[in-house]
Order: C-alpha cells, then sequence, then structure tokens
C-alpha cells in the first residue's frame, strides 16, 4: 500500500513540475516575449532549483523518514505555489521595471516566481527512493522505477498542458489545478500515513552508500 | 474546386522551385532565405517542405512599388489619418512599408520594431531599407517595446501591427491586454492598423479580441488572399475619410489606389460574436488555427 502511494504520487509530482514549467513560459511572455532566452531562463531556474531540492530532499530522508513528512513536502511546496499564482503580475512589474534587458528580467522573474516551489517539488524524488528502498542490492532497480514512474508523469504532464489544457482552461486555472494536484496527494500521503500507523515507518535497517 | 485548389497549389509550389536563392541567413528565430525570379526579390523563413511564405518582396524593376497587397492595404489608413506625426511599425519584414511612407511623409517620425536582428540586417542589404533620423529601428519584442514605451510616456499617432505570419503566431501579440497595451499607446484618435488572418477558425477569436479593445472596427478585406486589415481608433468611432487629391496621386506611383481601398471598406460584422476574445489568461492563437 505504502509503496503503492509513493510511486503514484511520485507520478504526481514529475506531472506538475512540467505542468509548472510550461506555465511559467505563458507567465512571462506578456513581460519578457517568447524568445528563446526566456525558455532559457526558465529552464535554467527549474535545474537550479531542482539541483537545490535534490540536495535538500537527499539530506532531509536522514531524520525519521516517514510517509507524513513526505507529505508535508507535498503540501509546502503546493502552498508556495500561492505566492506565484496570486503576485505573478506585481512581481514581472517590478521586474520588469526595474531590468531593462528581457534576458536578465526573465532570468529574475523566473527566480522570484518559480524557483522556491520548484526546489521544494525537487525534494520529492530523493525522498522517495529513501521510503522505497529495502535494501542497498535493489536500491538502484528501486530508483530507477522511481525515476520511470515519475518520468513518465513529467511526459504525461508536458503533453497535457500544451496539447490541451491551454485550450481548455485560463492559466491561473491551470496553476490552482497543479496547487490543487500536489495539496491533494499531500492530503493522499498523510491520510495513508494516519490510516497504516504501523508500517509508516521506513526500512530502518542502516544501508551504507 | 477541390481540384482548383490543389493545381493552384502545385503551380505555387513549382513557381517557388523555380525562385533562385541568392542567400541564406542564419537567424537565432528562423533562418532566412532571399529569393529572386522575374525581377521580384523575395524574403522567406527557411522551411523543410518548400512552401514558405515570402516575407517580403521588392519589385527589382520598380523598388517602390508596394508588391504585397496587404501593405497597400495598410497604407489605406491615410484616408482617417492623413499626417500622422509618428508611427510605429511592429514587424519591420523587408521595411517596404517604413520606406515607403517615409517617402510620402518626409516630416513624420516611424520607428520600426523588429524580434529578429538578422531581418533587419537583410532589410537593409537587400531590400533597400535605411535608417535615418526620421526612420528608426529597433531590435525587441513588440510587446515588450510597447510595454517599456508606455511606462516612458510614449505616444504614437499611428501603430501599426504586422509581427503575423501564416505558419506561426506570437500569441502574447493576440491578446485583449496586448491591444489594450497599444491602444494606451496611441495618441487620442490615433489610429490602429493591423494585418490579420482570416482564413481559419481563429478568426472569430481574433475578431472579437479586437472587438472586446475597440468597439469600432473597419476592415479591409483582401480580394484574393486570406488576409485582411483592421483598422480601429482611440476614440469612439472612426473619423470619416477624407481623400486628399494631391496625396492620392502621390500614392499611385506605389501601386496604392487610395480611393479604390477605401471604397472597400466595411462595418460588416461577420463573425460569430459569441466566443470569448482571448486574453493572457487564455491564448491557445496556434492551437485554434
Amino acid at each position: 500500500m505504502k509503496k503503492f502511494t509513493v510511486l503514484s504520487l511520485a507520478f504526481v509530482a514529475g506531472f506538475s513540475i512540467m505542468c509548472f514549467e510550461l506555465l511559467g513560459g505563458r507567465l512571462l511572455a506578456p513581460y519578457f516575449g517568447s524568445s528563446v532566452y526566456v525558455w532559457g531562463s526558465i529552464i535554467t531556474i527549474f535545474m537550479l532549483a531542482l539541483a537545490m531540492g535534490y540536495l535538500a530532499g537527499g539530506k532531509f530522508s536522514l531524520y525519521q523518514p516517514s510517509l507524513k513528512r513526505y507529505a508535508l513536502i507535498f503540501m509546502s511546496a503546493a502552498i508556495s505555489m500561492i505566492p506565484t499564482i496570486i503576485f505573478a503580475q506585481d512581481i514581472m512589474d517590478m521586474v520588469f521595471s526595474l531590468i531593462e534587458d528581457p534576458r536578465y528580467g526573465s532570468l529574475l522573474a523566473s527566480l522570484c516566481l518559480f524557483l522556491v516551489p520548484t526546489a521544494i517539488m525537487g525534494m520529492i524524488a530523493p525522498y522517495s527512493v529513501r521510503l522505497l528502498t529495502e535494501s542497498a542490492t535493489s536500491s538502484g532497480q528501486t530508483a530507477g522505477f522511481l525515476y520511470f514512474v515519475s518520468t513518465l508523469g513529467s511526459a504525461i504532464g508536458t503533453i497535457m498542458t500544451s496539447f490541451y489544457f491551454v485550450l481548455w482552461f485560463k492559466l491561473d486555472q491551470i496553476l490552482w489545478l497543479t496547487f490543487a494536484m500536489m495539496f491533494g496527494a499531500g492530503c493522499i500521503a498523510l491520510s495513508v500515513a494516519l490510516t497504516n500507523v504501523f508500517s509508516d515507518r521506513a526500512p530502518t535497517k542502516e544501508v551504507n552508500v | 474546386m477541390k481540384l482548383l485548389t490543389l493545381l493552384l497549389l502545385l503551380t505555387l509550389v513549382s513557381s517557388a522551385a523555380h525562385a533562385k536563392v541568392i542567400h541564406k541567413e542564419r537567424s537565432i528565430y528562423r533562418n532566412i532565405v532571399i529569393s529572386e525570379q522575374d525581377d521580384v526579390r523575395c524574403m522567406a523563413f527557411e522551411n523543410r517542405r518548400n512552401s514558405a511564405t515570402n516575407q517580403a518582396c521588392i519589385d527589382l524593376q520598380l523598388p517602390e512599388r508596394l508588391v504585397f497587397e496587404y501593405t497597400r492595404s495598410i497604407v489605406a489608413g491615410l484616408a482617417f489619418k492623413p499626417a500622422p506625426k509618428n508611427i510605429l511599425i511592429i514587424g519591420l519584414g523587408g521595411g517596404s512599408l517604413p520606406t515607403m511612407l517615409s517617402r510620402v511623409l518626409p516630416d513624420t517620425d516611424i520607428t520600426s520594431v523588429e524580434i529578429d536582428p538578422a531581418v533587419l540586417k537583410m532589410a537593409k542589404r537587400y531590400f533597400n531599407y535605411q535608417d535615418s533620423a526620421r526612420v528608426k529601428s529597433v531590435i525587441k519584442d513588440g510587446r515588450i517595446f510597447i510595454k517599456r514605451a508606455l511606462k516612458n510616456n510614449q505616444r504614437f499617432d499611428w501603430i501599426i501591427l504586422d509581427a503575423f505570419n501564416a505558419d506561426y503566431i506570437p500569441e502574447h501579440l493576440l491578446t485583449k491586454e496586448f491591444l489594450e497595451e497599444s491602444k494606451a499607446l496611441l495618441t487620442p484618435n490615433g489610429l490602429l492598423a493591423a494585418n490579420t488572418f482570416s482564413a481559419s477558425k481563429l478568426y472569430d477569436y481574433e475578431s472579437v479580441t479586437y472587438q472586446s479593445v475597440f468597439k469600432n472596427l473597419t476592415i479591409l478585406p483582401s480580394p484574393t488572399k486570406g488576409n485582411r486589415v483592421i483598422f480601429a481608433c482611440n476614440c469612439d468611432a472612426l473619423p470619416e475619410t477624407i481623400i486628399d487629391q494631391a496625396l492620392y496621386y502621390k500614392l499611385l506611383p506605389y501601386g496604392v489606389d487610395l480611393k479604390g481601398l477605401v471604397s472597400r471598406f466595411t462595418n460588416e460584422i461577420d463573425w460569430d460574436t459569441k466566443v470569448s476574445p482571448l486574453t493572457d489568461q487564455y491564448s491557445p492563437a496556434n492551437l485554434l488555427k
């Protein structure tokens, strides 16, 4: 049950990250255009944020790893998206008056809008590996399967957002949808953790890496 | 009818194949091809399907003649505003429009905004475009230029939007917010002219978006192609057209028959007004094509 939960939630996280990233382009276009450097800024910030998130998530997994804490990461990621959704216009207005060059403008705007939520989302992958790993010998396979699931989620999130969501919904609606998916995923993790108290702890046997 | 379209398409493709490529220019956006055929030199974006649409053309025998019908249609805006103090053009192409307008209106300041530096380079090298004291070009995204100009309290008597081509529409240049910003950048009673495409599902959305900002539109449909030029103003209704005889004769050498064009102006609303306007929140323009 726990394994299934972790994998499905990792899928949701992968889906949401790409949803968020693609919408980033939409968000920035009215202020900074949609040239290749705008995408460059967005992808740079996302990669940077994920790198930081992986590091932080790995560290965080050292302290009493549990589904409850896992749920906490999802909820924090969701909540950290709220300022981006609500204040995007004001933040971009400010950056636009501050910086003339649209390259550095879009970079700073991406930093303000996407760094924190994406970094928190980045914590999910290593933490998932920790929750799923049962032994050192199978850890590579576990990590591989986890990345398979979450990256598949990213692929589907990308195609759904760019092909369909932008046609069906307004930008803010899709952003709130992403928020709801992440927050909902956190709630599911929490309820599974609470109903499954006994199996909540991750395997405690020390693993030598 | 289908057969006819096919035949037409075939002749178009084969004629494109006969054109002699004289230069290829690398661009960070889309590579540019300059070709010549029958004394007409054209600029197109490189396209593997051999179906590139020309972005700009110049008649080498009569360089001042406006080759494109839609460019001549845009000039018809002079019937609403015969003496604009300054003009902003979004989308340079070969620069035939600023070149021609600067000759007809020597006292007018003309600023062209072009996103691609390679297009400007080609315009200068192959299409006789030149910057001068009154004619300026700026390399920038059109939306960014307009936002920045608003912050700097600039105003223009006439704004010409010509940044679209049939293959790809910059979606952030076809939203209600963008048109509101453009309208705000117009002087009171300032004129807007936009070259747009009418042969697609986008027609309804595009029309409604313009209508949502400008209320009253005057349209100059193209009799042969899928283009149309939309005229609108920063006022309640566009003024009556005035055709100054001197101006009329001045425009003739450029292939612009002002009287003929004005007689084709229409206010008819032939689109579905129930669709919602495109906004920064909802702008899948390329998916609606």
